[in-house]
């Protein structure tokens, strides 16, 4: 009998690792947005891990231009850190045409920001595969994804029939136009986020930590991202903190909460 | 921000790092699965705050009771969202542990999310009515979770307070059903009375059955062992991709069952090459010893041979079978049926081959198990059959009562997961026996517009140039063995098979040299239209003729691959396997390439192989890792 000792956290990461490599197999253009969040650098360092210490295809910042200073050093110091091929998108056009926080609504803002954003850069780099840090437990319209899951050429998301995925068989095809999310970490808590960070000593922006009695648990546009009343300073105030909480973990990003519904509507026309 | 009970948080209920043990929901539509979950999430404390009076005083102002299902709704944020609600997890935790209820109400597309979310669990309960009984999809449900290989089965007879908690009913469901499980080889953990709606025996002991005694849902659950991985089976390391990051080989995968170690000698199958675990690969790890069933890792080898994604490393003892052809029992999920003949995809772990189903043996209804053997031509929806299946290339199997991993495959479609089969009664052999007694190859029906679909592979021309006992005729010979053995059509052409026949009228003059290229160049271009991967193995000394033989292959839209087959003209002249360079040294041989008449090395060829520094294996091995990919890059839709 063989005595082997492995964790919830050792499962998680061997998951995610084959699903990078059943990925990267699959197709051949391929790219992986990076939000510089605490699950985007997970999300990254698994890939090294698949990869034996090289993440093989670019990443994509989608720059709304309403970042946080911090974030975008934060940027610079982990491209170089990680070597990363970094591909930056900002919809210039919509910025041309003035939308932004100061004169429209989040929802509006966010799609134009993000969700065509991402758009025109799939257009341009004709990507097969986008590879995403979404997790089951974020949002309940995240909670029905799968590992593999099919975008439409006008990149809707079909919830109500979804391919069947068993015996880690995947549904590994896409049209022309069409394109396939693939969800390393769907099967990942917050919690499990925060226990490997700190396991693996991963890193991560500072913002995540308080700082004057504030911190953020979730990072996105400087304009609609609000703090919270928080004293964790480290990793472990941070779990201990969630642990106690009751408060959902986007609840402090604005367009989710704009109108009902807002974030099935957001990722039925293509939100990450 | 709100500080509440940390018990009761629904989003953030994982608090410690022992594992989530993942429970599907199943059962017949309406016997309460959505109020037994409604239920847990109460007496757990999972609720949010304020839920449940939100949701009562929702249900007083529709003039509705109140009902546990509400909650689950609710709480998915389904109610009025128009969403059908497709697999989902739900977290909860008793004292003992962390769990995630992974449920799949009915409707049309049921199967599919019950299968993925089944397929996912670590246990599963399935629900029965009290009054209803045993009904079709409490057997069905059953049945796939036998296939999906769920171990643990907890069976909860619900609705206990409609039957005014009556034990004989409970005995007569609990007798029936188990019967049904029995022939299915399942056996039930637990039967037990509840009722989620009243509560009874969920979270604690019912008081209305104290006939019962044992112990309640939770408590059930809570003893159920945590899932094991498969590491006392026999080795199973399946490659998902060979990578080349920084110049050394690392074979990726994940070890499905078994350990390994470094310094194991292995077996990779298909081809039953041998070689010794160099190193396991990992980066950045926790874990530097033995890799065991469940990781996913690296490894470099001491001996190179040919490996690639859809090989399986097992020792020397232990093998996995062979197989091009075995029997299965295969579920059906898609609206248009399975037909013999037609020819799938089958993916079994990282392989993927072409594959027709060649008779159906049998049908079973999976809620009777009545099973009908009428010479059967189709399998519909829904339904279940025990059946023969061919592939085009040889598939290393496992029968799926000794490693379920390798013992079960998908048909796929169209790009589509159509279903899901479990190999049985494959016959173990001695690897050292000649070849098993699986394979089975019969001629394939090769249409003219789809042969690269048929036989699952492109024609192509291989052009092998280099100097005399470089080693071209060996080489062009072990690469149309590899290629004949993956189930390919290949043949050598060399100056053996074509100076006596079709050149017959040609001599050695710079003409006839010429011409005997361009009579070589044409005969390898039809032949690899017509679907042969086609290896030549001349000296071709001049670039000219063979960019010629290249145009001749690429306008009858063949691949054309240009391999030098590299030596030093001394080791060449060394070898001499045909005395050929002492007769020119001794002015026998006039124009000998080499020696009185020129040789151009190709200025780009698509591979070079140095015979001078690789063993033959090495080159062959070369040569398959650039040419394999390229044979299978074909429109599958042609």
């Amino acid at each position: 009998m063989t005595n082997i000792q492995r964790t919830h956290l050792d499962d998680l990461e061997n998951q995610s690792i084959f699903i990078f490599r059943e990925a990267y197999h699959v197709f051949k253009n391929i790219a992986m947005p990076w939000s510089m969040g605490k699950d985007s650098n997970v999300l990254v360092w698994l890939a090294r891990k698949a990869f034996f210490g090289r993440v093989p295809f670019p990443v994509l910042h989608i720059d709304t231009t309403y970042e946080f200073p911090e974030m975008l050093e934060f940027r610079e110091w982990a491209t170089k850190h990680h070597n990363l091929n970094l591909i930056v998108k900002i919809n210039t056009e919509a910025r041309a045409r003035g939308i932004g926080y100061e004169t429209h609504d989040p929802v509006t803002v966010t799609h134009e920001l993000k969700t065509v954003a991402l758009q025109q850069v799939l257009a341009e780099y004709k990507w097969d595969a986008l590879i995403t840090g979404i997790r089951r437990d974020e949002d309940p319209t995240r909670a029905k994804e799968r590992y593999f899951s099919p975008r439409n050429a006008q990149f809707e998301w079909d919830y109500k029939d979804q391919p069947p995925e068993f015996w880690s068989q995947f549904v590994t095809t896409a049209a022309k136009g069409e394109h396939v999310r693939i969800q390393p970490l769907l099967d990942w808590t917050e919690v499990d986020i925060w226990r490997y960070i700190q396991r693996e000593n991963i890193p991560i922006p500072q913002m995540y930590f308080a700082r004057n009695g504030r911190r953020f648990r979730s990072l996105g546009c400087s304009p609609i991202t609000q703090a919270i009343e928080s004293t964790a300073s480290t990793i472990d105030e941070i779990i201990a903190e969630l642990e106690a909480t009751k408060t959902t973990e986007r609840a402090g990003r604005a367009q989710d909460h704009y109108e009902r519904n807002a974030m099935q509507k957001l990722r039925a026309k293509g939100f990450l | 921000m709100e500080q509440t009970n940390p018990q009761s948080a629904i989003r953030n209920p994982q608090s410690s790092a022992a594992p989530t043990l993942r429970v599907v929901f199943v059962g017949h539509v309406d016997h309460g699965k959505s109020t037994l979950i409604g239920r847990i999430l109460h007496d757990t404390g999972s609720l949010p705050e304020g839920k449940i009076e939100q949701i009562k005083k929702a249900c007083a102002a529709e003039g509705m009771g109140f009902e546990f299902a509400f909650l689950l709704d609710a709480l998915l944020e389904e109610q009025k969202q128009n969403v059908t609600i497709d697999t989902t997890e739900i977290p909860f935790r008793t004292p003992r542990r962390q769990y995630a209820i992974i449920d799949a109400p009915g409707h049309k597309e049921f199967l599919k999310n019950m299968i993925t979310g089944a397929s996912r669990a670590d246990a599963a309960i399935l629900v029965i009515s009290a009054d209803e009984g045993v009904r079709e999809q409490s057997r069905r449900h059953a049945y796939l979770l036998s296939m999906l290989g769920i171990k643990h089965l907890i069976v909860v007879v619900n609705k206990m307070d409609l039957v005014d908690y009556s034990e004989k009913r409970f005995r007569e469901i609990e007798q029936e059903y188990r019967k049904f499980l029995r022939e299915l080889g399942l056996e039930a953990r637990t039967f037990i009375p509840a009722s989620a709606r009243e509560g009874e025996n969920v979270a604690q002991a019912s008081a209305k059955m104290k006939w019962y005694g044992a112990a309640s849902v939770l408590e059930a659950l809570d003893s159920l062992g945590p899932q094991e991985r498969d590491v006392d089976l026999p080795l199973r390391f399946c490659v998902q991709d060979v990578y080349r990051f920084d110049g050394r080989r690392i074979i990726a995968g994940r070890i499905e069952t078994g350990t390994l170690r470094a310094g194991d000698q292995l077996v990779f199958s298909p081809a039953n090459k041998a070689s010794v675990v160099a190193t396991i690969e990992r980066w950045n790890a926790q874990e530097n010893g033995p890799a065991v069933a469940g990781d996913s890792i690296g490894i470099t080898l001491s001996e190179q041979i040919f490996v690639e994604r859809g090989y399986v490393a097992s020792r020397e003892n232990e093998t996995p079978i062979e197989a091009n052809r075995f029997h299965a029992d295969l579920f059906w999920i898609v609206r248009e049926p399975l037909r013999v003949g037609h020819l799938y995809s089958l993916r079994l772990a990282t392989q993927d081959v072409k594959c027709e189903v060649v008779s159906i043996e049998r049908v079973m209804d999976s809620s009777t198990l009545e099973t009908k053997s009428d010479a059967r031509e189709q399998l519909q929806r829904n339904e279940i059959g025990r059946l023969t299946i061919q592939t085009r290339a040889p598939l290393v199997i496992d029968n799926h009562d000794r490693i379920p991993d390798l013992g079960r495959f998908v048909i796929i479609d169209d790009g589509q997961i159509c279903g899901g089969g479990t190999i049985f009664g494959g016959v173990y052999t001695d690897r050292t026996v000649t070849k098993s007694k699986n394979i089975f190859w019969t001629e394939g029906k090769i249409t003219a517009n789809a042969r690269a679909v048929r036989s699952g592979h492109r024609g192509a021309v291989v052009w092998l140039t280099g100097l005399s006992g470089a080693g071209k005729s060996t080489i062009a010979q072990s690469v149309e063995r590899e290629l004949f053995l993956r189930g390919m059509h290949t043949y050598v052409l060399d100056g053996d098979n074509i100076r006596h026949g079709l050149n017959s009228n040609l001599g050695f003059s710079p003409d006839d040299r010429v011409e005997n290229i361009r009579r070589v160049s044409e005969v390898a271009k039809l032949m690899a239209d017509a679907g042969t991967v086609v290896i030549t193995a001349f000296i071709s000394p001049y670039r000219m003729d063979r960019s010629r033989a290249r145009e001749i292959a690429l306008e009858g839209n063949a691949e054309f691959i240009e391999v030098f087959v590299d030596a030093p003209l001394e080791v060449c002249e060394a070898r001499d396997p045909k005395h050929l360079y002492k007769k020119a040294r001794a002015g026998q041989i006039r124009e000998f390439t080499g020696i009185d008449a020129p040789y151009e090395a190709p200025e780009d060829p698509e591979i070079v192989v140095r015979t001078d520094q690789q063993t033959v294996d090495e080159s062959v091995a070369t040569i398959l890792e650039q040419l394999l990919p390229r044979l299978r890059e074909y429109d599958v839709n042609d």
